[in-house]
């Protein structure tokens, strides 16, 4: 038992920060939320670096199909650093739809995507949908809020223990991106007309591995968001003065940064215990997924909306980034299951459903 | 990074499970489960001489001075056993865990000698002179005077809510023995023993009925002149080392407390029916994700082996488990409803939960209130600039 990070971990998490502060810049940022079609809210030379140079994108998928064979824990260390950058890059959907490939999908499903994932070279969505109806390997019915679902290439599908992939070339298949509140990651609805799909050859595996994939990417993004609300509310507190002081000595002003720090301290032990107890399949790993997505979000939220309040006048304006933490982490906490929806099932593995 | 244990790690949970079980089902049955501070002292005294007989008593410590120089997974694992088996709260905690630790980094080797073994075996049992009346917050304030008379200290002066005093032997004091000095400058740090004419205890009555507080009257109260921890005058260093011990290992144990008084609700919300209520099932699964939280902390800010990294987070603990277990109580209170309201006796004594919500109050007070923990969390933690300071 150790819970601190390897050196070579330590490592990962060095490397990924330079990226971001290099290339994730707000200038960026602003370029790729102002994109349109296949290119909103993606910053596709921050991609061609984070995957073709580093080799990021298949971090943690199985080497033999040309990803690093690293674990949860390494790539919440990424989504770590992307979130605190709010970098416009499909993090998301690509480790969910790698993950269920790797764990759910069939061996042509594998041979044919998993190694263009792992290279970056394809950008995959997932979404939870209702009511699709398969006959014969033609999906119909609708997708509703997919993530970059405007620029992905595959799309996972599922509905409870059922997951289908769905290349988003085919005919059948109409993409209609949306203008969305949190312009980093804009949703789709993607409308399936006799759409060619092919079933995951073990949905509730794969759709398990998305999911958990999916919850450790929020969570580590809203970690690393919340903390980059922190230290930056903490730097503009040390100089904007008011009464001839500044504005970071008054009680009042210190002490809910504090209570920022007091919970992004409680986040970062969820990420990082989620994702351990994934990486070694441990009973509490449902659990902690759960708490981490919950508590995480909240906790982003909280700090998001005071990095607005405690700059004033200023963190109201589109020029200052405090919106766009604030708006991220909004989508975060609708994302993949709200608050009260993780804490029911939270509620459930202590005491069993409600009678 | 790694959540799981070892094969020997395992094999050592065994090993003291197995202990202490038959420990708690045997000779100690009926101090089992004792939860309160001042219930049953000496047979919990008898207890921590039973830990220290099979070297249980504090494993962290070095085996010179009675420990076992046990692994953090292997305290880990201890603690967890510990509360399992149901045993009583450690009646000696502020030996154990503050005065044992403070003297194994400030003491001398011969300091080590005279006062470690005593502790280990479970003998002498400590308590903490830290607050006055005038110096609560504010600790750098004490007035309690000491003064060198040839081979001893003389103290004179008044600690407040002292802890245990009446079932103490020793009390570590914060005095001031620089005439006119003023602040952190001028304070000396005593070892002191209570049984003397010069000492008067007198309990103070708290609000949940109990009465585990004190008040301590120094009147010419003597201790030898090197039974001091740190030099003469700079003893401050010594009493804010002693506080960092406060975020030590001692967390996993009263975290396995808090374990339990956690279990006791969830059982008491499903036994009247609260556990299908949505609005209190949110609750009982937020409270349930912070003590998670609090344990997985923990083990983050003791597995670092780079202070630096941690120093911040650590500082944060303090005013988490304090505001979880003060929620704690409130939501037992919603949980129960108004039969938590009537005492099952004839005295003014509170069973687990209701004692809980009552006695959680302080757990946001001792130890440096919340608002001053907010302060060294902003100060120290994020480098924020400091409290002014009237002028005194
Ligand atoms: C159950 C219990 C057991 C205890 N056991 C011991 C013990 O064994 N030994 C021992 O030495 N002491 C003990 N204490 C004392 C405890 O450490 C003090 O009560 C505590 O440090 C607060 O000091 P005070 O009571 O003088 O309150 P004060 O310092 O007077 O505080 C009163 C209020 O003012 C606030 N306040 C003070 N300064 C500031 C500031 N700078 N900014 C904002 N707010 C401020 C406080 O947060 C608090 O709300 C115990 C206390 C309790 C309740």
């Amino acid at each position: 038992m150790e819970f601190a990070f390897t050196d070579e971990q330590a490592m990962i998490a060095d490397t990924v920060r330079g990226l971001f502060a290099e290339h994730a810049t707000r200038a960026r940022t602003r370029a790729a939320m102002a994109g349109s079609g296949a290119d909103a809210g993606i910053d596709r030379a921050l991609w061609a670096a984070f995957a073709g140079e580093l080799g990021l994108a298949g971090i943690c998928l199985p080497e033999a199909c040309g990803g690093a064979g690293l674990g949860m824990v390494e790539f919440a260390q990424v989504a770590e650093a992307a979130g605190a950058h709010l970098a416009a890059i499909p993090l998301l959907g690509v480790a969910m739809v790698g993950r269920a490939l790797a764990a759910g999908g069939s061996d042509a499903q594998r041979a044919q995507w998993l190694a263009p994932l792992a290279a970056g070279q394809i950008l995959a969505a997932a979404a939870r949908a209702e009511g699709l109806s398969d006959s014969a390997g033609r999906l119909t019915g609708t997708v509703q809020f997919v993530p970059h679902g405007g620029a992905a290439d595959l799309l996972l599908a599922w509905s409870g223990d059922q997951g289908w992939l769905i290349d988003l070339q085919d005919a059948g298949v109409c993409v209609t991106p949306h203008v969305t509140m949190d312009q980093t990651r804009p949703l789709a609805t993607i409308t399936l007309t006799h759409a060619a799909a092919t079933p995951l050859a073990d949905g509730k595996a794969g759709i398990s591995a998305a999911l958990a994939a999916g919850w450790i990417c929020l969570s580590a993004e809203a970690l690393g968001g919340a903390q980059a609300a922190l230290d930056q509310t903490v730097a503009y507190s040390r100089d904007r003065v008011q009464f001839g002081r500044a504005i970071g000595s008054f009680q009042a002003y210190k002490h809910r940064l504090a209570d920022m720090m007091i919970e992004i301290e409680q986040a970062r032990s969820a990420v990082y215990w989620a994702a351990c107890a994934i990486d070694e399949g441990s009973d509490e790993a449902p659990l902690a997924l759960h708490a981490a997505k919950s508590f995480c979000a909240d906790t982003f939220h909280m700090c998001a909306g005071n990095m607005i309040q405690l700059h004033g006048g200023i963190g109201f304006t589109w020029d200052h980034d405090a919106h766009l933490y604030f708006k991220r982490a909004r989508a975060i906490v609708s994302m993949l299951g709200d608050g009260q929806w993780h804490r029911e099932q939270i509620a459930r593995l202590m005491m069993g459903a409600a009678a | 990074m790694k959540l799981g244990f070892s094969p020997a790690e395992e094999a050592f949970r065994a090993e003291c499970a197995g202990w202490l079980q038959a420990q708690m089902a045997g000779p100690f049955a009926d101090i089992r489960g004792i939860h309160s501070l001042c219930e049953s002292i000496p047979r919990r005294k008898e207890w921590e001489q039973q830990l220290a007989a099979h070297r249980w008593s504090c494993i962290g410590w070095p085996a010179q001075w009675g420990g076992r120089d046990a692994t953090l997974a292997e305290q880990v694992i201890f603690a967890e056993e510990y509360a399992r088996a149901g045993a009583p709260n450690r009646v000696n905690h502020i030996g154990i865990e503050l005065a044992g630790p403070t003297i194994l980094t400030f003491g001398t080797e011969a300091q080590k000698a005279q006062y470690l073994p005593a502790i280990a075996a479970g003998t002498t049992i400590w308590c903490q002179g830290y607050s006055e009346p005038g110096a609560g917050s504010d600790l750098a304030n004490v007035k309690t005077r000491a003064a060198l008379d040839g081979d001893h200290w003389v103290v004179n002066g008044q600690k407040v809510w002292t802890s245990l005093a009446h079932y103490s032997d020793k009390i570590f004091v914060v005095t001031r023995s620089v005439e006119g000095s003023k602040g952190p400058k001028g304070i000396t740090f005593l070892l002191m023993d209570l049984d003397q004419p010069g000492i008067e205890v007198r309990p103070i009555s708290q609000m949940n009925g109990e009465a585990e507080f004190n008040e301590t009257f120094f009147t010419d109260a003597r201790c030898p002149a090197d039974a001091l921890l740190g030099a003469p005058g700079e003893g401050w260093k010594v009493a804010m080392g002693l506080l960092a011990f406060e975020r030590g290992v001692s967390t996993l144990g009263q975290q396995m407390q808090f374990r339990n008084e956690f279990d006791v609700l969830v059982a008491a919300a499903r036994a009247n029916g609260k556990a299908a209520d949505p609005v209190i099932r949110q609750r009982l699964a937020k409270a349930e994700i912070g003590l998670r939280l609090m344990r997985y902390g923990a083990l983050r800010m003791l597995s670092q082996t780079d202070h630096s990294a941690i120093d911040g987070a650590a500082l944060t603990y303090k005013i988490q488990w304090a505001t979880w277990r003060r929620g704690l109580g409130e939501l037992a209170m919603d949980v129960l409803g108004q039969a938590a309201e009537i005492a099952p006796g004839d005295d003014y004594a509170w069973p687990l939960l209701p004692n809980m919500y009552l006695s959680s109050r302080a757990d946001t007070i001792y130890g440096g209130t919340n608002q001053i923990q907010r302060n060294l969390i902003a100060e120290r933690g994020l480098g924020l600039p400091r409290e002014p300071r009237g002028s005194q």
